[in-house]
């Protein structure tokens, strides 16, 4: 078993946290905004981003299954190793559940979702403005509940690197590696 | 023989001849629009028109139609967007509550198809306007339907910062469906 990812990997899971950082404050932004086109010009760079972290999420699955991330550190406690383990579960499941929601939240809204304006999705559920607000109330539930999961995987990252002092982070960022 | 078998054909082929068709059908009718933003489309309707129309399905050509839309009355399915459209950069229904179209020569352009070139008047700007249509007798009624294209500067619709065409696209799609009954008698 390597004792590093892969470079797809990390590759990875560094688009898809930058994608995060951008669509999660853009989305806290935007929703506020009085209506303007700047308002629907950022709804939809938030819909694209949306689109493409689920599109990147399926491939980071499907390569995370055919590819076993090294092993957590054997001095580690075992409840903190299964407080990883669910922590990452849940990541992944947010990663393609919050996109979904926003998909469903916009047909259900009556508003197609239309990547980068050229590549139209199905509406998998048609125009219902009750279930469009139930939606936006499951679409914002998740992003709190990913706000808190990724505090908790930062954090944890943090402690491993500082505190620890193990390779937790580093496994995840090449140049800490190469330094040590 | 062959006569006889050619009367009742003729009768089949236009059963309401001479009868003239006005009485616009609210709940059967309907005027909406396909608009896109960033490359969206989104669909909307006027819930309120009223339209004095007379049309004989024997000679379609000397129908004559005025319509008259609530621009209030729009539903472009946010509450948010509905208040912004009434405002003034766009339809500023405090000042113009209502569009008029008022139907000028029908030629007909095939069977059952025809096409109209009318006036319309949005804003107090009046451009002339060439729409295509169907007519089709349909239990009891006659539908008038049919689509065309209407450039929404060219009426000063959506103006300002919304005049950027980037976000919401010039060419917006309109749709009509009219249920019209015969004239009672």
């Amino acid at each position: 078993m390597a004792d590093h990812y892969t470079r797809t990997a990390v590759t990875l899971h560094w688009i898809i946290a930058l994608l995060i950082f951008t669509a999660f404050p853009l989305g806290v932004y935007m929703h506020d905004l009085p209506l303007s086109p700047d308002k629907l010009r950022l709804y939809s760079y938030h819909k694209w981003i949306g689109v493409t972290i689920f599109l990147l999420a399926l491939l980071r699955i499907s390569w995370r299954s055919t590819h076993r991330p090294p092993p957590l550190p054997a001095a580690m406690p075992s409840w903190e190793k299964f407080a990883a383990h669910a922590v990452h579960s849940l990541l992944y499941v947010l990663i393609l559940a919050i996109p979904l929601s926003g998909w469903l939240m916009s047909s259900a809204k009556g508003v197609q979702t239309v990547w980068f304006g050229v590549l139209p999705l199905p509406d998998l559920v048609s125009k219902d403005k009750e279930l469009g607000d139930a939606l936006k109330a499951v679409h914002q539930s998740f992003n709190f509940l990913l706000l808190g999961l990724v505090i908790a995987h930062v954090g944890g990252a943090l402690k491993h690197h500082f505190i620890e002092h193990d390779d937790i982070l580093a496994r995840m960022l090449p140049f800490l590696r190469n330094k040590s | 023989m062959k006569r006889l078998l050619i009367v009742p054909l003729l009768f089949a082929a236009s059963p309401a001849a001479g009868a003239e068709y006005t009485v616009l059908l609210p709940q059967q009718s309907s005027i909406s629009f396909v608009s896109k933003q960033m490359n969206v489309p989104v669909e909307g309707s006027f819930r309120k028109f009223t339209a004095q129309i007379s049309v004989d399905p024997a000679k379609p050509e000397t129908g004559k139609a005025r319509i008259e839309i609530d621009l209030a009355s729009i539903d472009t399915g946010s509450a948010e967007a509905d208040e912004e459209v009434a405002g003034k950069t766009w339809f500023d229904t405090k000042n113009n509550p209502i569009a008029s179209y008022t139907s000028g020569s029908i030629v007909s352009t095939g069977k059952q198809q025809y096409e109209v070139t009318g006036k319309m008047t949005i804003k107090g700007k009046t451009l002339d306007i060439k729409t295509p249509f169907t007519l089709k007798p349909a239990g009891g009624v006659l539908l008038i339907e049919g689509a065309f294209p209407l450039r929404r500067l060219d009426f000063n619709i959506g103006s300002g910062i919304w005049a950027d065409t980037s976000v919401v696209a010039d060419e917006v799609q309109i749709k009509f469906s009219l249920a019209v009954a015969p004239a009672k008698k």
